[in-house]
């Protein structure tokens, strides 16, 4: 009963907000943090109960050709345990930045429908399954882009609601030719099914899935609506959907889809590759130029995803490790980072980064952890994006590809050379700031204080004690490739 | 079309005469669901429908004194709470997750195949209500007004 | 062979309304277009020969039967696209109030 329950509780929440709601929204951002609460802890549960072995439920009773099966093994874990602590922590940090905007319970309802949606991707084992989670999510995500109201938001939301949508169509194709040719929809007994298939087959289904999930992670071709969508959305908001929406979407669905059911094959390794060194170059070269806070920060999320995406097409376990490494620190660092320019925003009133002033003495909190949160996206150590980015480069050269090497050390480069801009100018330049129009809340500041805190922790998962313990079932079930099904199958 | 709301009277009466027609036709869909094409979701466009027409043929101040909008809100999250409890009685029964817990029951018969046809009910009346209410709100704007930015 | 090629050209044909309209409803109904031909190619595929619906009847023997679980699929998922359709109509409404036009070259106020 643990594995439904990560979609049952968030859901069961979201509907509860709507049917006892009140005007001012105490009650929803109660049961809100209950609820991610609560699945944070059975997330952790989830960790230390399991071990390493993968864990299958099968709704209703039905068998497994039949029936829809939950499967969590240790990547499914690891990510559940990633999505629900940065839930928690927009949780926090939404209850003060809302008394801004209006709170409503609204709002909370539809973050609730968005961490039913991403849960229900993460543990689900079937692929319509996943393809109605997935828009569950995605149908949250647009309307929450476009919270605020103004005019700018609802541009940002109908780009990315139109491009979700064709790339949901093109999803929807690859698995009703899955399903013609393997007659089945469980991921396991396509991952049976797949070495049957004809070679036109395989490319034509992997290239559907693969367009069509890369345009939900934000993939450099595809990636046109994240700088409008993720710099529009309310600050929390923009963390969610560039924290962990576009790398469980994205990341989770793309390296399940091509390593434990498809089993790797080289050739869209190889196209990982690719895409992720133009992600990482073109990103970072956008994001130098802007001057607009959320703007530059959306710019180098998706120069981040290329990072995981050469992770991903090395095909190594050190590559991969460093992937689902940096994944993890990806969602923290950035995070905080948006959490950084909405309480700059709030307390200021301005994003643009020539407008604002030193902010050390007024809002101590925000300055330090942005400097936290810069110096780990850039890669320094002791922080925990130097470890990640340094096994990503470490894997690059031991594969014999020292060129994305080589493109992965630029972009850290050019990232810090964009972030030592926002601290000059933006957040420690020569003037103080005038007094904040805004107090920045408690909350606010709790939620940013963990996560920078985390930022510094999380470098640990490198010391081989803890390595073993966490991250290399992780690295280990998704390696295990095509093994995954026999794992699944065997329950 | 705005002095007097709502459309002309023979769309009036035709409407007062057929929106109950309109009602038992989404009904039988919705319960005869596990015997015939249909079930949850096409019993409820039906339904959606059917409230639709009223606000169509009566105007919109007129279909907010009959109907009470809040009470209907209400009703569609009871909804989905009641799906979730259902689901979550099978797992109270010794079983799983949205288990067929209940008896089968004979073949063709109304009572058969056991925990479904509640399942139809309850998925009947949210997607009914979630439609009439997404139409509902998108005629609250009306176009003439300006906007603030 | 050709049931298919046809739902591939609704496909284009959807996906050209997208990419080249530029009033927002066409944008849209475009989108609705492409919808409507990934559901018809679903429900193709479930499709055998010599079968007939899948419903069993009292008195009626049992035959063979075309593939029921497309067509569960194709009902789920149009009933996702209604509510991507409802978002984006809704996004319309509220576009137009703010920007007073329903062309999108006009309405592009984010840039770089």
């Amino acid at each position: 009963m643990i594995l439904p329950s990560f979609m049952v509780i968030p859901l069961a929440a979201a509907f509860l907000i709507t049917l006892l709601a009140r005007r001012d929204g105490i009650g929803a951002a109660l049961i809100s943090l209950v609820a991610t609460a609560a699945t944070l802890g059975l997330s952790v549960y989830a960790l230390v109960g399991f071990g390493g072995s993968t864990v299958v439920y099968s709704m209703g009773g039905w068998k497994i050709p039949i029936g829809i099966p939950l499967v969590a093994d240790s990547f499914t874990v690891f990510m559940l345990m990633m999505v629900n602590l940065i839930a928690l922590a927009s949780l926090a940090y939404s209850w003060g930045y809302l008394r801004w905007l209006g709170s409503d319970w609204k709002y909370y309802a539809l973050f609730m429908t968005l961490l039913t949606g991403m849960n229900g991707v993460l543990i689900t084992g079937d692929l319509f399954n996943l393809f109605v989670f997935m828009e569950i999510a995605l149908l949250a995500g647009f309307a929450l882009v476009a919270y605020g109201g103004q005019a700018h938001e609802f541009e940002a939301s109908f780009k990315y609601a139109v491009m979700g949508g064709l790339s949901s169509s093109l999803i929807l194709i690859a698995i009703a030719v899955v399903y013609s040719s393997t007659s089945t929809l469980t991921l396991a007994k396509i991952a049976e099914a797949y070495p049957a298939l004809g070679p036109g087959l395989k490319i034509w289904v992997g290239v559907l899935l693969l367009a069509g999930f890369s345009l939900k992670a934000a993939v450099m071709p595809f990636h046109a609506w994240l700088p409008d969508a993720h710099s529009s959305a309310p600050a929390p908001i923009s963390a969610m959907l560039s924290g962990v929406l576009i790398k469980t979407l994205g990341v989770y669905v793309l390296i399940r889809l091509f390593y434990n059911v498809f089993g790797a094959p080289t050739i869209f390794l190889q196209v990982f590759l690719v895409l992720g060194a133009l992600s990482i170059l073109l990103g970072v070269f956008l994001a130098v130029g802007q001057w607009d806070l959320k703007r530059l920060l959306a710019y180098h999320s998706i120069s981040q995803i290329g990072y995981i995406l050469i992770g991903m097409g090395l095909g190594t376990t050190l590559g991969m490790a460093g992937a689902i490494f940096h994944a993890f620190n990806h969602a923290l660092f950035k995070s905080l980072l948006f959490f950084n320019a909405g309480a700059v925003e709030m307390g200021l009133g301005t994003r643009d980064l020539r407008k604002m002033g030193n902010i050390t003495r007024l809002m101590p909190m925000t300055a330090h952890s942005s400097m936290v949160a810069s110096l780990s996206i850039s890669g320094i150590p002791p922080f925990n994006g130097f470890f990640s980015k340094l096994i990503i480069i470490i894997a690059a050269i031991q594969a014999r590809q020292p060129v994305f090497g080589f493109l992965a050390v630029i972009g850290s480069l050019l990232t810090l050379a964009s972030f030592m801009k926002v601290q000059r100018y933006g957040f420690r330049s020569e003037k103080p700031a005038e007094a904040a129009e805004r107090k920045i809340g408690w909350s606010m500041n709790l939620a940013m204080a963990v996560l920078a805190v985390l930022c510094v922790l999380m470098s640990l998962l490198v010391v081989p004690g803890i390595k073993e313990g966490i991250l290399d079932p992780v690295v280990s079930a998704v390696m295990n490739k095509t093994g995954y099904a026999e794992l699944v199958l065997g329950r | 079309m705005n002095e007097k709301p709502g459309m002309s009277i023979i769309v009036k009466t035709t409407c007062r005469i057929i929106l109950w027609v309109v009602f038992l036709y989404g009904f039988y869909i919705i319960l005869f669901g596990h015997l015939s094409p249909g079930g949850g979701f096409g019993g409820g466009v039906v339904l959606a429908l059917g409230f639709l027409s009223i606000v169509l043929a009566y105007g919109r101040s007129y279909a907010l004194d009959w109907l009470s909008i809040p009470r209907l809100e209400k009703a569609e999250a009871g909804a989905v709470l009641l799906f979730l409890v259902i689901a979550l009685l099978g797992v109270v029964a010794g079983g799983a997750f949205l288990q067929n817990f209940m008896s089968k029951g004979s073949l063709f018969h109304l009572y058969s195949s056991g925990v479904i046809p509640f399942l139809n009910i309850v998925i009947g009346l949210k997607v009914g209500l979630s439609l009439f209410l997404v139409a509902w709100a998108l005629t609250e704007y009306d176009s003439e007004d300006g906007d603030e930015e | 062979m050709t049931l298919y090629l046809l739902c591939y050209a609704l496909f284009l044909v959807g996906l050209y309304g997208l990419i080249t309209k530029r009033d927002i409803v066409k944008i849209i109904l475009a989108s609705g277009i492409m919808g409507y031909a990934v559901n018809l190619m679903i429900v193709l595929f479930g499709y055998k020969r010599q079968a007939i619906y899948p419903i069993l009847e009292k008195g009626k023997p049992v035959a063979s039967m075309v593939d029921p679980l497309p067509q569960a699929l194709v009902l789920t998922s149009i009933v996702i696209e209604l509510g991507t359709t409802a978002l984006l109509v809704a996004l319309a409404v509220r576009l137009f109030r703010k920007y007073r036009t329903y062309d999108i070259t006009k309405i592009r106020r984010l840039r770089g």
